[in-house]
């Protein structure tokens, strides 16, 4: 048995003094500090600068107004339906697209299987396609090409769903994933067949996790615009969806509207668009928390 | 009495026949095929995605030459005569990833150093959601705060020569730069915490300091990982859209000036998109064709990080 | 306990559908116009034209609550290609529309009604503190703007300017805007030069000029009359010395040669519907109050003669 090296010589001093004081090791360690805070000091920036400048519109007649072309007169209501609508519908079709996938790649799938592992593998391209393909997707085949639906609330919808969806069934594979295998086996012991611990076990005991990553997937979906630009979100539109197939806007796409139009007026618009949908996000990231939370399980 | 019935299909057992179902669960079997069906769609939108890309694109190299497309250096598609040279709308999008790696790789690996090897559990806590929100934040806000602040400000402070224009890619560089530095500190930090301790600890052992440690044991062993989040990084600055359209301009300039305002590919396809080119004309096939570059582009990127992070992982497990 | 979770998943689908549900609730309630109309008209093209489309739209749905107007911005030829094809009812343009778009139109057997609805000083603009230039002969025009100019200082234009470097904004192929100043400038629609920035929405244009000392941009008069405080307009010289763009010389045909008149094309198809009828009437009996508002140059006299005629031309249409 070898002795592990001799560590190499140092004097005495080296040890003791070079400790507390030494400028390569605080030096080292401010830069880390300094570069962290960096991110610190642009965030603040940002959501002061932001609030500064929208608080003179940060008012109810941004609620109640639509966009006008006059800037004193301008509000974001149809973007805020506009959102809710393309938001409620998209959660629709990624639920049960998202976590069935998810169920099927962790439960069901034979990873030999050469099927699998090209859906395994392209779930992982598409989480990091950029979202402007997703725009042209949904413009080759929804708004035009076989589907033809336009530029109505159906196809931001869909679009988005496919946007997302790679992250939600990421999301779901994980939250299944942290189920112990204890708890299939304990279940099939006892004479359930798989649908049955899979629907009766697993997925329960999964569920918080799932709306977890379900509400961080759509936080993400409400901030997109660059699909939807493509997708003709650019219309001057004066009023709320009245059904799926309907014109529509969105906040980010209004926000970027009201930020090309030169009047300054506009851009305080913008700044307070832009609060009510950082409050907005704020407000589902922290619901999504509160759930990882509430709902975690010591196993 | 066995129970088996976890590893054959339909519930037949290699004991009694008391166990055995007198017919297969149909209804289960349509629940599987269902679940399969979802997983499926994900290669039909690949599938979609590659067709909907590769069908116009080939169009389009019907009647404009592929080389005079990668090479050339003037891009007017809708002006007559058309020219159809891509290199200013890649040579933007460069400049604008390169300021954007030089803000994100240092900032955020400095970050995530910090977090892994000296933070304390109370800065965690209290400091990693910092990094969370950034990455949370719609990149048309990010688009806004480039034009409405940092380009003035740049404009303001500019010590030498003329200052930048009022759509300049700095300004987008900059702020893409602290949009990415989150995805660059999570993975990044990722990396380093799979590191074993073991290493740390005879690093230790043998009288090194923590700043020697982490450059020179911690940094090599995660390296593979460190690579593969600023490789992301990359393919997140090229794919991003929002931020240049509104700061960075719509000319399309050949030109490596980051003063200067200059079209990226992104910028081209949403401007493009929202003059809203009738089907079948030549400029919808140019969204096509650029769409498809950007594709393979990003492509490439997140192959090469993925194989990089699966190679990281192997060797530790 | 498996209830609650199961009620969680079923309670984030159904917050989805209630929150389409009370999306829904909001349009169509109340209006007490005595028409009840409702429908969807879509309008698109110029974005020299957009502005005043807007204007109506948005007066006209103060007492016509239940009928949703969209106005979109592609361009004048972008608007045509789509109006052509039946994909919108009323084309706003700021030019006439073309004989190969008329024929497309015919392809398609689709008829319209021409409508003129302001007039429109193509006003050139310089960043405020651009202290060197008031006025551009046309021929000084031609040599900045032509196809392959190489002018990338503004002491290229005249010796007597400083060696500031010249920095282009300017409107998209698919606009009017760009077809009427190519055509008057250049000698050719569509002739220009192409390494400046281009773009259908005239907005990016002045923001580009305001901020930019060396800009030069050229757009439809309304967008200089809102944005005075940032932007300074030159005087035009078309043979006849240097005039400024302003309503009178619009009127009178003195600002040479950037005067045109602006119109929207709606669709035969479309002027069966109650709602289009009563939006385009909308349209020209206010007129001049719409014009107003959006900052554009009015009808003449005469034009408003016209544009009384055309009115009565499509009371009947409706009526029949």
């Amino acid at each position: 048995m070898t002795a592990p090296p001799r560590p190499v010589a140092r004097p005495d001093r080296g040890i003791r003094a070079a400790r507390r004081l030494d400028p390569r090791e605080a030096g080292f360690q401010g830069l880390l500090l300094l570069s962290f805070g960096l991110g610190v000091v642009v965030l603040a920036v940002l959501l002061i600068q932001v609030i500064v400048q929208g608080w003179p519109r940060l008012n109810l007649d941004l609620f109640r107004r639509f966009p006008s072309s006059l800037p004193s007169r301008a509000g974001a209501q149809s973007a805020i339906f506009g959102t809710l609508w393309v938001i409620g519908f998209t959660a629709l079709f990624t639920v049960p697209l998202g976590v069935a996938a998810g169920i099927y790649l962790e439960e069901y799938a034979d990873k030999q299987r050469w099927y699998n592992r090209l859906v395994e593998l392209n779930i992982q391209n598409l989480a990091a396609v950029p979202s402007i393909i997703y725009g042209i997707l949904g413009l080759g085949f929804i708004v035009r090409g076989p589907l033809k639906f336009g530029f109505v609330v159906i196809s931001a919808a869909l679009t988005l769903t496919l946007l997302i969806l790679p992250t939600v069934i990421l999301a779901s594979r994980e939250a299944i994933r942290a189920v112990p295998m204890s708890i299939r086996l304990a279940s099939l012991a006892l004479g359930a067949t798989k649908w049955q611990t899979v629907s009766r076990q697993v997925l329960p005991s999964a569920v918080p996790g799932i709306a977890t990553g379900i509400i961080l997937a759509l936080s993400r979906a409400i901030g997109e615009a660059a699909p939807l630009v493509l997708l003709g979100g650019l219309t001057f539109i004066t009023f709320n969806p009245t059904g799926a197939f309907s014109p529509f806007t969105v906040m980010p796409i209004q926000i970027f509207n009201y930020i090309e139009r030169p009047q300054s007026e506009y851009r305080v618009v913008a700044a307070a668009m832009i609060v009510v949908l950082l409050a907005i996000l704020l407000l589902m990231n922290s619901v999504a928390i509160w759930l990882r939370n509430r709902f975690r399980q010591e196993w | 009495m066995t129970h088996t019935t976890t590893q054959r299909r339909g519930g037949a057992t290699a004991a009694g026949t008391s166990l055995r179902r007198s017919r297969p669960r149909y209804g289960e079997r349509l629940i599987v095929a269902f679940l399969f069906a979802a997983a499926f769609l994900s290669v039909l939108v690949t599938a979609g995605i590659v067709i909907s890309l590769a069908i116009p694109t080939v169009d389009f190299f019907r009647t404009v030459n592929i080389g005079h497309f990668l090479t050339g250096r003037s891009w007017a598609p809708l002006f007559k005569p058309p020219s159809f040279g891509v290199l200013p709308l890649v040579a933007a999008t460069i400049v604008v990833t390169l300021v954007a790696m030089l803000v994100a790789v240092p900032a955020g690996l400095g970050a995530a150093t910090y977090l892994s090897e000296y933070a304390s559990r109370r800065f965690r806590k209290v400091f990693k959601p910092v990094l969370e929100v950034l990455a949370g934040i719609p990149t048309v806000v990010y688009g806004f705060f480039a034009l409405t602040f940092v380009t003035p400000l740049i404009q303001k402070i500019w010590p030498f020569g003329a200052p930048p224009d009022v759509y300049n890619m700095l300004s987008a560089g900059l702020v893409m730069g602290v949009m990415i530095l989150p995805t660059v500190a999570s993975l990044s930090e990722d990396a380093m915490n799979a590191v074993p301790q073991a290493l740390r600890a005879g690093a230790f052992a043998l009288g090194s300091t923590r700043r020697q440690v982490t450059t020179r044991v911690v940094f090599p062993a995660a390296l593979s990982g460190i690579v593969s989040a600023c490789v992301l990084g990359i393919s997140r600055a090229v794919g991003e859209t929002m931020i240049v359209l509104i700061a960075a301009g719509g000319t399309p300039r050949f030109t490596f000036d980051p003063r200067q305002g200059a079209q990226t590919m992104t910028a081209f396809i949403a401007a493009a998109g929202f003059g809203d080119q009738p089907t079948g004309s030549t400029g919808y096939k140019t969204i096509f064709a650029v769409g498809s570059l950007l594709f393979v582009l990003t492509f490439i990127m997140n192959i090469f990080s993925i194989r990089l992070v699966r190679r990281y992982r192997e060797v530790y497990e | 306990m498996k209830l609650q979770r199961y009620g969680l998943l079923a309670g984030l689908v159904a917050g989805a559908l209630a929150l389409t549900a009370c999306g829904g609730s909001d349009a169509g309630t109340g209006s007490g116009g005595a028409q009840s109309l409702s429908g969807t008209i879509k309008v698109d093209g110029s974005s020299t034209v957009a502005p005043l489309s807007e204007a109506a739209a948005e007066l006209f749905r103060e007492t016509n609550k239940g009928v949703q107007v969209t106005v979109g911005t592609s361009g004048t030829g972008g608007g045509f290609k789509k109006f052509c094809s039946g994909e919108t009812d009323i084309s706003d343009a700021s030019r006439p529309i073309k004989d190969s778009e008329k024929t497309a139109c015919q392809a398609k057997g689709i008829t319209y009604s021409e409508l003129l609805v302001a007039n429109d000083a193509l006003t050139l603009v310089v960043n405020k503190d651009n202290n060197w230039v008031d006025c551009l002969t046309v021929a000084q025009l031609t040599k900045i703007w032509d196809k392959g100019s190489k002018v990338n200082s503004w002491n290229e234009v005249d010796p007597k300017f400083p060696n500031q470097s010249l920095k282009l904004f300017g409107a998209g192929t698919d606009s009017g805007t760009f077809d009427f100043f190519t055509g008057k400038i250049n000698g050719e629609e569509g002739r220009s030069r192409s390494d400046y920035n281009a773009t259908e929405d005239d907005n990016v244009t002045v923001t580009g000029v305001a901020g930019t000392k060396g800009g030069l941009g050229y757009f439809g008069f309304s967008y200089y009359e809102e944005n005075q405080d940032k932007l300074k307009a030159l005087k035009v010289d078309g043979g006849g010395g240097c005039v400024a763009p302003s309503v009178e010389a619009t009127q009178d045909g003195t600002y040479k040669p950037l005067s045109r008149p602006l119109f929207i094309y709606p669709s035969t198809a479309a002027l069966k519907r109650p709602e289009v009828v009563a939006f385009c009437e909308f349209y020209l009996e206010n007129a001049e109050q719409i014009d107003k508002q959006a900052r554009f140059v009015p009808l003449t006299a005469a034009q408003q003669e016209t544009a009384k005629k055309e009115l009565a031309a499509l009371k009947k249409q409706a009526g029949g």
